[in-house]
């Protein structure tokens, strides 16, 4: 009991020490920044990847048009980064944003419109063989133009409420026009931005360096000398790292109990920032394949699930907590739990669901003891403990399921070649907004990172209609329509559990917040570290 | 000094048969060690094959409302944080265990032992090149080249044994081609030889069963080392996947996170797995010494 109020009065002071007073003192200039990294960058082009493990290390060296306010807690309000202003047409279909002058490139060129066009259109129109993740959530731009080298205009098909959080995402880095024209893959395997960092080093399996870059646009930033990230895969090794003060702070999040083990470890060394998640572990089974292509067995798959005891036992143990459907609970356009508990796999009698869910798969022909694999990222938090727990969940429908992890690196290539039966897969937002949350469940030829490799044009009609929505309810009604195709009706996807984001860090890290999003606030222009 | 003559009632009779009980009393009464650690190994391997008649829970089953649950008469070794019972886990484990270990030192001594009878056999440039190869795996640490041919091949069981297998083989090779090299001159393999048998009867049939010896020897040593192996591989999360029951997962994951608040999650595994180890090296050093001809004499 003592040593849990302990725990309590620390981390009390902790917050209080993290509260905006607090971190209105003077920034210092100096030091370096180390940070471990639970995943390795696949390659070192954000445009194609979606893993944190490319945006902690190499964010640092770019800028994006626009960004949600670093000391933005929601990071719902949105700042200019590359882009010092933007209007808004009054049909809302057309964006003219004006570039900052004097931005450099690291190699000492000045970045212009035409830069930005190029990235841009790398993104929403990627030539043949070029992959772009998000290319999904630009549908509604019909054009990207740079009438002069300070000024760039987005020209949409349609009216889109979302399109300004679109260009602040983390994800859409300025790259060089010229390096792009002459291979559009080159930033798959090089580093050359404009942001507060210059690349110094990438050693695999090792670590990445950044040193401050002295030319950079935003004057008196970064007050860090540089950063160092190291690549530390397992959890208890992290925790290790900040306990014996070898790296200041991990971006993603630990567990509860690894909060607690710190904070009873270093005291008022430690500082502890909390925040709810927009992230949800997600479960792709391959339509490609059989019996995963028949709706009755991916229904039977998500009925099996006990998520309200999921939530109460994992929350203990993981960082995930809520039940939810395609939103954070609690957002403006979330499902009330109430109208929830009607979607397959939400209901609280889970006797009734896992018996229509054997009735299901009795239906499909599915034998007692069907065995498949399921394939999960090879990342310990919450990989590993929600992994197990589906495993176990299935089981109680009389299916036999063999989990096969696999490494960080190599598990979107797999999920990408849609080679597996079922496989763990997430949906991780920077800023909690339905056309970024569900773009991702478009047809497999609209989005590329639906795994479940489905085409479903009614999907994308209901995506497309509460996208365009300008009445709030109407788009409400429309997300409502999506969340049961996709959950209940089609059972395409699968969502498990919510996460929840608790970053305990070095006291001495100063000027970072934490926001619902593991992506956001990278740049580590405005982070100092205090004596 | 004088010689006596020895009668021929007193030469023993070499073909005189004793029978295994003989055999295995006088093991336990001479090497008492030895003994011990044969009888731990034998009821590791009669755990891993009863585990689903004796294990007192089914070690997949989750129970939310018993997580981390310390050791009590309802789980004697506790529970871990999905609250599936720690001994029946640790029963099952044992099946794991006993069948990446034996998997692993049978396969890698057999072929150990015919690559490096062979090699002794046909010496000269065979040798040479057998032997050359054998040496580049022999450069890389036991662990090392299990992690390297895992991380090539991917976790699963399957390929733990394989990873564990291959740097067993060029060891094993060695210690046959030793032995194998004295054999070779022996006048029963030139008697062979000049009656014209082919190459692969007088290996199979004339030089392997005379370096049984040392086969077993290393068949009884690697099975705690590819125990221990498997343990290291499972415990990187490169070994078996989860909820496969198996010692070193139980080590990793939640074990560490709750290593102050549970640790039982991590002791009893970890006892199991020591236990096995030091069992079959003492049981693999008593049977060395036991088939051993210098020490017999001593």
């Amino acid at each position: 009991m003592r040593r849990h109020l302990s725990i309590l009065v620390i981390a009390i002071v902790a917050v209080v020490l993290t509260s905006p007073a607090a971190a209105q003192d003077k920034p210092r200039y100096g030091g370096e920044l180390v940070f471990a990294v639970p995943s390795e960058p696949p390659s070192y082009d954000a445009h194609r990847e979606e893993t944190f493990g490319v945006i902690h290390p190499l964010a640092p060296h770019y800028n994006t048009l626009l960004r949600p306010d670093p000391t933005d807690r929601t990071a719902t309000k949105i700042v200019g980064d590359l882009a010092e202003s933007w209007t808004i047409s009054k049909d809302g279909r057309t964006y003219t944003l004006k570039l900052r002058r004097g931005v450099k490139f690291h190699d000492g060129s000045e970045m212009t419109s035409k830069d930005a066009k190029a990235s841009y259109d790398k993104i929403i129109f990627p030539p043949a063989g070029v992959a772009s993740d998000r290319k999904g959530e630009y549908l509604d731009v019909e054009a990207v133009q740079a009438p002069d080298p300070y000024t760039l205009v987005f020209r949409l098909k349609w009216t889109s409420g979302s399109f300004l959080m679109s260009l602040a995402s983390p994800w859409n880095w300025i790259y060089k026009a010229d390096i792009l024209a002459k291979d559009m893959r080159w930033y798959e395997t090089n580093v050359m931005g404009t942001g507060p960092f210059v690349f110094v080093e990438h050693v695999r399996g090792s670590h990445w360096v950044g040193k401050r870059n002295p030319n950079y646009w935003d004057k008196g930033k970064p007050y860090l000398d540089g950063y160092r990230a190291i690549f530390i895969r397992d959890s208890a090794a992290q925790v290790a790292a900040v306990r014996g003060e070898r790296a200041h702070i991990q971006f993603r999040g630990f567990s509860p109990a690894e909060r607690d083990s710190l904070i009873q470890a270093l005291g008022p060394k430690i500082a502890v920032q909390e925040s709810p998640w927009d992230c949800a572990l997600l479960v792709a089974m391959n339509h490609d394949k059989k019996p995963f292509d028949d709706k009755r067995f991916r229904r039977a798959l998500t009925l099996a699930l006990d998520r309200y005891q999921g939530s109460q036992a994992l929350s203990k143990i993981a960082i995930v907590k809520e039940v939810a459907g395609v939103q954070v609970p609690g957002a403006p356009f979330a499902t009330p739990p109430a109208e929830l508990e009607k979607l397959a796999g939400y209901g609280r009698d889970i006797a009734k669901s896992r018996a229509e869910a054997r009735r299901l798969l009795k239906e499909a022909s599915v034998p007692d003891g069907f065995a498949f694999t399921f394939k999960n990222r090879g990342i310990p938090m919450p990989y590993e403990p929600v992994g197990v727990w589906l495993i176990d969940q299935w089981r109680q429908i009389g299916l036999n399921v063999k989990q096969e992890v696999i490494e960080a690196a190599k598990y979107y290539a797999e999920l990408r070649g849609g080679n597996f039966d079922v496989a763990m897969d997430f949906q991780c937002g920077y800023i909690v907004e339905p056309d970024l949350d569900l773009y991702k469940f478009q047809s497999k030829d609209k989005s590329p990172a639906n795994y479940s490799r489905y085409t479903d044009k009614v999907l994308d009609e209901l995506y497309e209609k509460q996208s365009r929505a300008v009445d709030a309810e109407e788009r409400k009604k429309a997300i409502r329509e999506f969340e049961r195709r996709l959950l209940d009706d089609e059972a395409h996807y699968l969502y498990t559990l919510q996460w929840h984001r608790i970053i305990p860090h070095s006291a001495k890290v100063k000027g970072w917040t934490v926001t619902p999003s593991h992506y956001l606030n990278q740049q580590l222009d405005a982070v100092w570290l205090a004596e | 000094m004088a010689i006596r003559r020895a009668t021929v009632a007193e030469i023993p009779d070499v073909a005189e048969r004793r029978s295994w009980f003989a055999v295995a009393g006088d093991f336990c009464r001479q090497r008492p060690l030895g003994a011990i650690g044969a009888v731990v190994v034998a009821v590791n391997i009669l755990v891993g094959l009863s585990a689903n008649v004796i294990a007192p829970y089914d070690p997949l089953a989750t129970d939310y409302g018993a997580m981390l649950a310390r050791p009590s008469a309802g789980h004697w070794l506790g529970t871990d944080a999905f609250g599936r019972d720690v001994l029946s886990r640790i029963l099952y484990g044992s099946r794991t265990a006993m069948l990446v270990g034996f998997a692993c030192a049978f396969f890698g001594a057999t072929a150990g032992t015919v690559i490096g009878v062979t090699s002794a056999y046909f010496a000269g440039k065979v040798d040479l090149l057998i032997q050359r190869v054998m040496d580049i795996f022999l450069a890389f640490p036991l662990i090392i080249l299990a992690l390297a041919v895992v991380s090539i091949l991917g976790p699963g069981i399957g390929n733990v044994i394989i990873a564990i297998t291959i740097p067993m083989i060029p060891r094993a090779a060695l210690v046959a081609r030793s032995s194998a090299l004295a054999i070779r001159e022996m006048p029963y393999v030139d008697a062979a030889r000049a009656a014209g048998f082919r190459h692969r009867r007088i290996i199979l049939r004339h030089m392997l069963p005379n370096v049984m010896a040392p086969y077993l020897i290393m068949l009884t040593a690697y099975l705690g080392q590819a125990i221990l192996l498997e343990a290291s591989l499972s415990f990187l999360g490169l070994g078996v996947s989860e909820p496969t029951p198996a010692w070193g997962l139980m080590l990793r994951g939640a074990a560490v996170q709750f290593a102050e608040a549970a640790p039982w999650m991590a002791i009893f595994p970890g006892l199991a797995i020591s236990l096995a180890v030091f069992a079959f090296n003492l049981f693999g050093d008593s049977l060395r010494d036991a088939l051993d001809p210098r020490l017999k004499t001593q």
